[in-house]
């Protein structure tokens, strides 16, 4: 049922990307992220989605995998694709009652999807490729400069890893729920929009219960170990940077490159 | 024919279908249950027991095979798989982790008012039931939270009873409780099958649990059956068990070494009463 949801989860295989240190990883997506809101023309996204997908092959993780974690974003994409479609003003293609489809909002929502599809595609790749506890330390280390200005650099990464890391926990965890209760004859399925919502309550219950015995048993755990923040941590395998790296760099000021040209003169 | 209540028929399943983790948790499983039996199943943790036991009420869908129920295919478009859950009452590993309301009774009453009986009738079963598994009256107004671990577990053993299943099946229920709480829980059930005839498939990965009670067992390794007969015939078999991590019961590895030494006793003894007869008799026949 919800192991559809691939989001914020990691797929362990062996592949360039996951051997990749995780600076990389993180900054790559940045870049890339950050290349999709540059341009609005058709080359720029054919150039990005050519790219991402030379990247997700590179890294082994299955295709369908992937478009699995776009289903769980169905809703929002459609919805985004809509408002675009009627809202935006311009030449008059289409109209219904007081709805009006334009040509210029056609375009706009053409575009904005194929940009929200790309940035979970890439997002996704990352966290997909990456355990918490690497990303964590990416995250740490790339943020290291806050520390100056007094930011808790390593209390937010540590709990933005915990929450990584409790996705699946979660998932999972709803998924026996909701059988234990479909066991007793629960139905999830039919009725209106009130019924659905109350027949969730013997499954957000028990859900808040453990997520809070959880969250209990591995503070006491993290205390039983001595945690007390990030001060004076060191780790033992420290990030280092290999020739992949490097190459992965150059690859993508390369594709930055290229955006920007095409964007730009095309 | 008619007494076949509930047939496996080649069930195939796999957990993370399109992904480099593909693991066959069910590998063509076939068996049968009738009307009254006591059947254990057991297996080592990661044998496929759980996953079994979720296919029988249609929880999970078989990516090859199918149920039959009285006759009918469970996964046949139309089949009424909520009314099946009714009848085949699933509770499932730690229950006290799916309790959810203010009171005990209320807590019972969810299952057979989902099961669309009138109010008259969900309250009379609900009682029936928490009585059933023995949890004292004034437990009924209480918060199944406050109550003890368990407990709780009986609380959610009788939601699953109230809804009045023909088979009831029970996916590790002592697992976790200490050794008074687990042989209280056994007799429990014991006795529910003793008065009321209610069939029982008991899973466990232990075979102490169920060598005492039940008359039929099916052993699961790597989501295969690897044996399905009566206890005896199974634990003639002891090398092979532990071969996958499970064991005979302690009295009959005793009954083995005795033998070894030289006393005449009968080594297919499985429960402590028939160790006790057959070292008398082996006893007494040397003097
Ligand atoms: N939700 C799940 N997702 C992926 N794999 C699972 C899941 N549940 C069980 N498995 C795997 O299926 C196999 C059988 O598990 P299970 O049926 O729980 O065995 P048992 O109950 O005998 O311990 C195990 O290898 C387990 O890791
Ligand atoms: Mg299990």
């Amino acid at each position: 049922m919800l192991r559809d949801i691939t989001i914020g989860q990691y797929y362990s295989a062996d592949s360039v990307l996951h051997r990749m240190d995780p600076r990389t990883k993180l900054l790559g997506t940045m870049i890339y992220l950050v290349s999709l809101f540059l341009f609005d023309s058709a080359p720029v996204y054919a150039l990005a989605a050519v790219f991402l997908g030379v990247v997700i092959m590179l890294s082994k993780v299955p295709f369908s995998y992937m478009v699995k974690g776009l289903k769980s974003i169905l809703f929002l994409l459609l919805f985004t694709v809509f408002m675009n479609m009627l809202f935006v003003k311009g030449e008059v293609i289409w109209s219904f009652w007081k709805l009006q489809v334009t040509r210029e909002g056609l375009r706009k929502s053409g575009f904005m999807a194929a940009r929200l599809i790309l940035l979970i595609l890439g997002s996704n790749l990352m966290t997909l490729t990456t355990t918490p506890t690497r990303l964590t330390n990416a995250m740490e280390s790339v943020m290291k400069p806050l520390k100056l200005i007094k930011v808790p650099v390593h209390e937010i990464a540590m709990m933005m890893s915990i929450a990584l890391r409790f996705i699946p926990i979660l998932l999972d965890e709803t998924d026996k729920i909701m059988k234990a209760q479909l066991a007793r004859g629960a139905d999830f399925e039919s009725g209106n929009l009130i019924r659905k919502a109350k027949s969730m309550v013997p499954v957000l219950v028990p859900l808040f219960i453990s997520a809070f015995r959880r969250a209990n048993d591995l503070a006491m755990a993290m205390e039983a170990r001595c945690y007390h923040g990030g001060k004076g941590r060191t780790q033992m395998k420290p990030l280092k940077y290999a020739g992949r790296d490097f190459a992965a760099y150059a690859v993508l000021l390369l594709y930055l490159a290229g955006v920007i040209v095409i964007g730009k003169f095309l | 024919m008619e007494d076949m209540k509930l047939i496996a028929d080649h069930l195939v399943y796999e957990y993370n279908k399109g992904t480099n983790q593909t693991v066959r948790a069910l590998d063509d499983v076939n068996f049968v249950i009738r009307t009254g039996e006591f059947i254990g199943l057991i297996g080592h943790t990661g044998s496929g027991k759980s996953t079994l036991v979720q296919h029988l009420n249609a929880l999970l869908k078989p990516d090859s095979g199918t149920i039959y129920y009285d006759g009918a295919d469970v996964f046949e478009k139309g089949y009424d798989r909520k009314a099946l859950r009714g009848k085949v009452g699933l509770v499932f590993q730690y229950p006290e982790h799916q309790l959810f309301e203010e009171t005990v009774f209320k807590e019972v009453c969810y299952g057979p008012i989902n099961m669309g009986l009138d109010t008259k009738e969900v309250e009379m079963t609900a009682y029936a039931a928490i009585k059933r598994v023995g949890l004292p009256d004034e437990c009924i107004d209480q918060s199944p939270f406050d109550l003890s671990g368990g407990q709780k577990r009986r609380v959610a053993i009788a939601s699953v009873l109230a809804m009045k299943p023909e088979i009831l099946v029970l996916d590790e229920p002592t697992a976790g409780l200490d050794p008074k709480g687990r042989d209280e829980l056994l007799s429990m059930i014991v006795e529910l099958r003793e008065k009321e005839g209610i069939t029982v498939v008991l899973v466990s990965h232990s075979m102490e649990d169920v060598a005492e009670y039940v008359e039929r067992i099916i052993v699961m390794d790597k989501g295969k059956i690897l044996y399905d007969d009566v206890p005896k015939a199974v634990f003639s078999h002891a090398e092979e068990l532990e071969a996958i991590g499970l064991a005979a019961p302690q009295v009959t590895y005793i009954l083995k070494d005795l033998k070894a030494a030289g006393f005449d006793v009968d080594t297919t003894g499985i429960t402590l009463a028939e160790a006790k007869e057959t070292i008398l008799q082996a006893l007494t026949w040397k003097h």
